[in-house]
């Protein structure tokens, strides 16, 4: 029975003119587009540095700045105001006003007069500018006091340089830290959302009636939308690991059977999410849209973009009730950290839970609308 | 032997009634017709036999099995034709037979003698997807779909809605040799020009049971003569008429108004009133006037 149910439902998805294309391009999307587009690194702010000292060191200090990945120097002004106003005008990023006086006190160890101002309209790139500036400047005059005073800087201090090193994700590299993650995404569209709007659809067309005056049962009805998602989503999932490792060289750290079991965990838990969904829905119209409000916080709050520990401390709490949260760790800590399932036992437990409850809630809430 | 046997059935949704103490017998092969206009509570009665909802109170039986204990065993039994198109528009003619027969663990092969005569119609369409097709094939291939597991009690919910005149009388053509092959039928429809069809009808109106009896003996318990009036203009000898102290009723019928009088045989002086049969929806009218 359950055979013929599934085989239904694979030829009304491959008739489908839109359907089958959506899966061939979202796994494609979201591994060849989203890593660069996801990406939180700062580069290419541009600065336009107000040189009142035209000395050379204040030239130096000029490309040094140009010189840097971080920085595209736009332009040279000579007044405050030349720059802000191009500030204003949305040209730069940020200005490095160097005082006329730069070279005198920089060299005589009195408090020499730079100033930084950094167009804080997007908080993140402001900030990291004028810190990037900051380390820059820093390395700068420690180099011009070097050449200055030899082997005598600051007799009395010393120095503390600190170099840091990436663990796991050595060269620091953003896309590294997406790819295992961006994974939470397909699967929750494909075995979250399809299935769904595939059970509300009937339910729409009024096919349900038809299906449910034969002999199916319910079950075998859910487990038949459910079956062909949780393959293709399989499927889909192994294209998409199968591209990590080909484009990026990303291969998991740890066990690749840990990434699959734990997938088929978290396709259960979205499973049971969408199951409840369509029940309380009567049109595609309603179940998209309720599917699209849970997918915007859980999105949100699974630390997937942002990290979880800059959260405030209620965000934190609520990102606990969010089974993506875990799932993007999970992929993260295989993949990167090479993880096993032992030292995953948390969220494997809190993945455990919500796929038993949801799945009961979904159970319990059919029943009653029979 | 009833066939299908129903005992006080009642339903209500929030605050609109939609059926009222329904109690009524079908007889083993008969075409039994409910007649009612839209909103008299036809699917819903339609809905409660076939299991997909259950009543407030109320029981019955179809084929000698529960609606609520055996449904399991009843769906089995019955066939049901959904007011709405309900085969899957993406799937072809033969797909969407083919599957509803393996999901009552049957073939086509099987019961193809059933569902011969409707489907080679359909033959020439075998590949096109059930979507596209004219109504009058739709409800032909939702027909074949719902005999395919051959039930002994057939239920087709307003079957001939939207469907051109000529497909209409094939239809009933089709539903009387399908009586034929000892199928109880329970068709529904808001025409009241079909219920003669019918070995025996119910009019049914606001959840409510006017009158079950055979089409026949409905029109023969017509209390009053019933008279036939026509003019060039309708409408204001309609008002005309109203206005007239010997007459009961008058209604447009079509070309013609149909017109009853308090007393039988005092006739208005300068009107041209022709004696007529009661037709079905005169009854019904009166059935409802007598409320």
């Amino acid at each position: 029975m359950l055979q013929y149910l599934i085989q239904k439902e694979f030829r009304q998805i491959f008739r489908n003119a839109f359907i089958p294309k959506i899966l061939v391009v979202l796994p494609l999307m979201v591994i060849l587009v989203f890593p660069w587009a996801a990406n939180q690194e700062i580069t290419h702010i541009r600065v336009n540095i107000v040189d009142g000292d035209h000395s050379p060191y204040s030239r130096r200090l000029t490309d040094k700045i140009a010189a840097s990945p971080y920085f595209e120097l736009i332009a040279v002004s000579s007044t405050h105001d030349e720059a802000t106003a191009m500030m204003e005008d949305g040209q730069v990023d940020l200005i490095l006003e160097i005082e006329p006086d730069f070279e005198k006190h920089g060299v005589t160890q009195n408090p020499a007069a730079l100033h930084i101002a950094a167009n804080a309209v997007n908080i993140m790139k402001g900030g990291l500018g004028a810190n990037y500036m900051g380390q820059i400047i820093r390395n700068f005059m420690e180099e011009i006091q070097a050449e200055t005073v030899p082997g005598q800087t600051n007799p009395g201090l010393p120095v503390i340089r600190i170099t840091s090193q990436n663990r796991f994700n050595p060269h620091g590299d953003y896309k590294i830290f997406m790819i295992p993650a961006l994974l939470v995404m397909l699967l929750t569209i494909i075995c979250g959302f399809l299935p769904t709007l595939n059970i509300v659809s009937e339910k729409e067309k009024g096919t349900i009636e038809q299906i449910n005056v034969t002999p199916v049962k319910k079950t075998m009805f859910i487990l038949g939308k459910l079956i062909p998602n949780w393959m293709m989503g399989l499927v889909i999932m192994s294209v998409y690991l199968g591209l990590a490792a080909l484009v990026y060289g990303l291969v998991p750290a740890g066990n690749i059977l840990a990434v699959y079991g734990f997938a088929v965990l978290y396709i259960l838990v979205v499973s049971g999410i969408g199951l409840i969904i369509s029940n309380y829905s009567s049109t595609t119209q309603q179940a998209m849209f309720t599917m699209f409000f849970f997918m915007i916080i859980m999105i949100l709050l699974s630390g997937l973009f942002t990290p979880i520990a800059s959260m405030p401390a209620w965000a934190q709490t609520m990102t606990l009730f969010n089974p993506l949260r875990y799932f993007a760790e999970i992929m993260r800590m295989i993949y990167l950290k090479g993880s096993s399932i032992w030292e995953l036992g948390g969220p494997f437990f809190a993945l455990t839970i919500m796929a038993c409850v949801f799945n009961i809630w979904a159970i319990l809430a059919y029943r009653k609308s029979q | 032997m009833a066939k299908l046997e129903i005992d006080g059935i009642n339903k209500r949704y929030g605050d609109v009634q939609a059926l009222t103490n329904i109690s009524f017998r079908v007889n083993d092969g008969e075409l039994f017709g409910l007649i009612g206009p839209d909103g008299a509570g036809k699917t819903t009665l339609f809905r409660i036999l076939t299991s997909l909802i259950l009543a407030d109170s109320g029981e019955a039986s179809v084929d000698g099995l529960d609606i609520v204990k055996d449904y399991k065993e009843l769906r089995r039994h019955i066939g049901y034709m959904p007011g709405r198109f309900s085969l899957y528009q993406d799937l072809s003619v033969e797909e969407n037979l083919n599957f509803f027969a393996t999901v009552f663990h049957t073939t086509v092969q099987e019961n193809y003698h059933l569902i011969k005569e409707i489907y080679q119609q359909l033959e020439p369409f075998r590949t096109r997807r059930a979507g596209k097709l004219s109504g009058g094939m739709k409800q032909k291939l939702a027909l074949c779909c719902a005999l395919i597991h051959k039930p002994s009690v057939l239920f087709l919910d307003e079957p001939t809605t939207g469907v051109d005149p000529v497909s209409r009388k094939e239809f009933w053509e089709m539903l009387k040799r399908l009586k034929q092959q000892g199928i109880t039928i329970v068709v529904s429809t808001p025409y009241m020009d079909e219920a003669t069809r019918c070995d025996r009808i119910a009019l049914i109106q606001h959840g409510q049971i006017l009158s079950i009896d055979t089409p026949e003996n409905i029109r023969k318990a017509y209390p009053k003569k019933l008279y036939r009036a026509s003019a060039p203009d309708n409408f204001s000898l309609l008002e005309r008429l109203r206005e007239l102290p010997e007459i009961d009723s008058v209604f447009l019928f079509g070309e013609y108004l149909h017109v009853t009088l308090k007393k039988d045989d005092k006739k208005p002086k300068d009107v041209q009133l022709q004696l007529i049969e009661p037709g079905i929806e005169d009854c019904f009218i009166d059935l409802l006037r007598q409320k």
